[in-house]
C-alpha cells in the first residue's frame, strides 16, 4: 500500500496550517462534552437527581430514626436510607435516554455523523461522558445522603458509619449504580433512537417487568427475576440480603453485563443501520 | 472531486436512486437538479455516508467519505433536513463540531461572522428563522475549511439578499479550486449559479451536460406570427417543411423557421403580418420537459380532479 500522500489543488491554503486536524478520540469525547454542558436541560435533570436522592435520604433517615424499632430489616438497615435512589434512577436513566435520543429527534445525529463518520466512537465518547458526569456527581450525593441521613439517626441513637462493615460499597455503589442505569438508558437511546419509545422501554425493563414478574406464581418467576437490571442493582446496593436474590457482587456482574450487552447491540445497530 | 459508480438506494419496494454514475469535478458548481422525490438528497446522504447504498459505490477525494481522516475538511456539507439541535445556540453547535476536528474557536467566530449570524450566535437555534437555520448550516459547512462543498438546497428560506450571497459564495468557493456540488429544483437558479448540471428524475440520470449546453439544446425557439391571412400562410409554411400550431386566431406558431424565412415567404405571397417574434422558450420550460415523464408527485388543476 502507498503511504504517499496526495497533493492537494488548494494554492491559497498550502502554505497557511491546515484548520482542521484528524478525528481522534480525545477530540470526539471533547465534541460530546461540549454537547453535554451546553443543554440545559443536562443540568436541571441532574440538579433534580442530585436534590431528589439527598432530600429523601434526609426524609428516610429522620423518619426511620424516630420509629426504628418497627421498621422492616431492609429498612432499618443502613442502606435503607439510600432510597431516594429509586427516583435518581428514573432522572439518570432518562437523562441518558435523551443525550443520544435528543439527537435523533432534532436530526443533530446528522451533523453528529457527518464530523465522526465510524459512528462507533461517537457511541464510545457519550457513554464515557455521561458515565463519568454520572458517577462525579451521584458518589458524592450518595455519600452526603448518607451522613446526613446518619445524622438524624443517630440523634435517635441508631447512627451507623460509613466505615462499618458493607456501608462503604453500598453508598458508593449506589452512585456507581446510578451511572451503570444511564449508560443503560444511553444504549436504549441507540437502539430506539425515539425519545419516548426510549423512555418506555427504559422504565419498562428496570421498573414494569420486574413487578411483573414478582406476581406471576411459581418460583421460576423469580429465580429469573432476580437477574433483572434493576434488582441485580439493588442486591448490590443493599446491606441486607434477602432470600432469592443475589449476592451483592454477583448483582453487580450481573448489571454490568446487562450494561455491557445494550451496548453491544447498539454499537451492531448504530453501524449497520442508515442514519 | 465526487465519483458515484453504479449508485443505487432502494427503500424496501421503492426505489429513490437507481444506478446514477457521475463525476463532480473541483473548479466549477455543478448543479443537481430534479423534481420533488428525483432522489438528490438521497444522492448526498449516501456520499456522506449517511445511508449506505444498495449497490454501487460512492468516493469523496478518492475515498469513501468515512475513510478519511478529517471529514469535515474533505468535505462541507448542508443537508435538507434539520441537523442541529434546538437546545443548543448556534455558537456552541459550531463548537461541538469544530471539536471533533480540533478546529479553533476562532475560525468559529470567522464562520459565524461569514454566515452574518454574529447577532444570534448566543441564542437557542429552536427560535431560528428558516433563512438563519440555513446560514448556520452553511457556517457549518464551511467550518472545515472543506475540499469539496455539497449544499441540498441552499438558498431555501433565503432572502433575495440571501440568495445572491450563496451565489457569490459558491462561485468564490469554485475558483478557488474547491468542488462545489449544489442541489436546486430550480432550473433558472442554477443558470445563474452553475457551470455543469446533473439532472435527475426517479432516480435516473437524466443529463450529465455543461449549462451553456443545456440551454442550448434545450430550448427550443419558435416564431409568433400574426396576420390577417393566417389560414393562406399556414400552408405556405407547411409547404416548407415547418411545424405550425395555433393558440388564437390569426395567430401562429412556427418552429423549424427563422424570422427572416417566415418573413420572405409572406412577402412572395403578399401576405400581410402584423406581427413576426422569435419566443425563446424559458430554461424553466425547458427543463420541465426534460423531466416530464420522470416527474413523480404531478399537481393538478381544479379541472383535472374534477374530472
Ligand atoms: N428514509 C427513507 N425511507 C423511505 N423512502 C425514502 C427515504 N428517503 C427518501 N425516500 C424516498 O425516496 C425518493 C427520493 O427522495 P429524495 O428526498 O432523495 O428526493 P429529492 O430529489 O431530494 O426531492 P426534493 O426535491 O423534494 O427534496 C422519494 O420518493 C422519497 O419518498
Ligand atoms: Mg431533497
Amino acid at each position: 500500500m502507498s503511504t504517499l500522500t496526495e497533493p492537494r489543488h488548494q494554492p491559497a491554503a498550502a502554505a497557511a496550517p491546515r484548520i482542521a486536524q484528524p478525528v481522534n478520540f480525545v477530540r470526539t469525547v471533547t465534541s460530546e462534552w461540549i454537547k453535554f454542558r451546553t443543554l440545559r436541560s443536562s443540568w436541571l435533570v441532574l440538579l433534580a437527581a442530585v436534590v431528589g436522592v439527598i432530600v429523601i435520604g434526609q426524609l428516610i433517615g429522620y423518619n426511620t430514626g424516630k420509629s426504628f424499632s418497627h421498621l422492616a430489616p431492609e429498612d432499618a438497615a443502613p442502606s435503607g436510607v439510600m432510597q431516594g435512589y429509586f427516583l435518581g434512577q428514573l432522572l439518570i436513566g432518562v437523562l441518558g435516554v435523551l443525550f443520544v435520543t435528543g439527537e435523533y429527534a432534532t436530526g443533530m445525529i446528522r451533523s453528529t455523523a457527518t464530523a465522526v463518520p465510524r459512528r462507533l466512537p461517537v457511541l464510545a465518547a457519550k457513554a464515557l461522558v455521561y458515565g463519568l458526569v454520572a458517577v462525579v456527581t451521584m458518589v458524592p450525593t450518595c455519600i452526603v445522603t448518607f451522613l446526613g441521613a446518619m445524622a438524624f439517626r443517630s440523634h435517635y441513637g441508631h447512627g451507623s458509619s460509613l466505615g462499618d462493615p458493607g456501608n462503604l460499597r453500598v453508598v458508593i455503589g449506589t452512585g456507581v449504580y446510578l451511572a451503570l442505569i444511564g449508560l443503560l438508558g444511553g444504549a436504549i437511546g441507540w437502539i430506539v433512537r425515539n425519545t419516548a419509545g426510549g423512555i418506555s422501554t427504559l422504565v419498562g425493563l428496570i421498573l414494569v417487568l420486574p413487578v411483573l414478574f414478582e406476581v406471576v406464581p411459581g418460583t421460576w418467576a423469580k429465580s429469573v427475576s432476580k437477574f433483572f437490571p434493576s434488582n441485580a442493582g439493588s442486591s448490590f446496593v443493599s446491606t441486607v440480603h434477602a432470600a432469592d436474590t443475589l449476592t451483592p457482587w454477583t448483582g453487580l456482574v450481573v448489571l454490568v453485563a446487562w450494561v455491557v450487552a445494550a451496548i453491544a447491540l447498539a454499537a451492531v445497530l448504530l453501524k449497520r443501520r442508515d442514519v | 472531486m465526487i465519483e458515484a459508480r453504479g449508485l443505487t438506494k432502494k427503500y424496501g419496494e421503492k426505489t429513490a436512486v437507481d444506478d446514477v454514475t457521475f463525476t463532480i469535478r473541483p473548479g466549477i458548481v455543478t448543479g443537481f437538479l430534479g423534481p420533488n422525490g428525483a432522489g438528490k438528497s438521497t444522492t448526498m446522504r449516501m456520499i456522506v455516508g449517511l445511508d449506505a447504498p444498495t449497490t454501487g459505490t460512492v468516493t469523496v477525494n478518492g475515498r469513501p467519505f468515512a475513510e478519511h481522516a478529517s471529514p469535515l475538511h474533505e468535505v462541507g456539507v448542508l443537508l435538507e433536513a434539520r441537523a442541529v439541535h434546538t437546545g443548543r445556540s448556534a455558537e456552541n453547535h459550531l463548537l461541538a463540531m469544530a471539536a471533533t476536528a480540533g478546529i479553533s474557536r476562532r475560525r468559529v467566530q470567522e464562520v459565524i461572522e461569514l454566515v452574518g449570524l454574529q447577532d444570534v450566535a448566543r441564542k437557542r437555534v429552536g427560535a431560528f428563522s428558516l433563512g438563519m437555520g440555513q446560514r448556520l448550516g452553511i457556517a457549518a459547512a464551511l467550518l472545515g475549511d472543506p475540499q469539496t462543498i455539497m449544499l441540498d438546497e441552499p438558498v431555501n428560506g433565503l432572502d433575495p439578499e440571501g440568495v445572491r450571497w450563496v451565489r457569490h459564495l459558491l462561485r468564490g468557493l469554485a475558483d478557488e479550486g474547491r468542488t462545489v456540488f449544489v442541489s436546486s429544483h430550480l432550473m433558472s437558479e442554477m443558470a445563474l449559479t452553475a457551470d455543469h448540471l446533473i439532472v435527475v428524475g426517479r432516480g435516473r440520470l437524466i443529463r450529465d451536460m455543461s449549462v451553456s449546453d443545456f440551454i442550448a439544446s434545450a430550448s427550443t425557439e419558435s416564431v409568433r406570427v400574426r396576420s390577417p391571412q393566417a389560414t393562406e400562410l399556414r400552408e405556405l409554411l407547411l409547404g416548407k417543411g415547418a411545424k405550425v400550431s395555433s393558440s388564437a386566431r390569426n395567430e401562429l406558431d412556427v418552429v423549424g423557421l427563422t424570422t427572416d424565412e417566415i418573413g420572405t415567404t409572406a412577402a412572395e405571397s403578399q401576405l400581410t403580418l402584423y406581427e413576426l417574434s422569435p419566443v425563446q422558450a424559458s430554461l424553466e420550460e425547458a427543463f420541465m420537459e426534460l423531466t416530464g415523464e420522470s416527474v413523480e408527485y404531478r399537481s393538478h388543476t381544479v379541472e383535472e380532479s374534477a374530472a
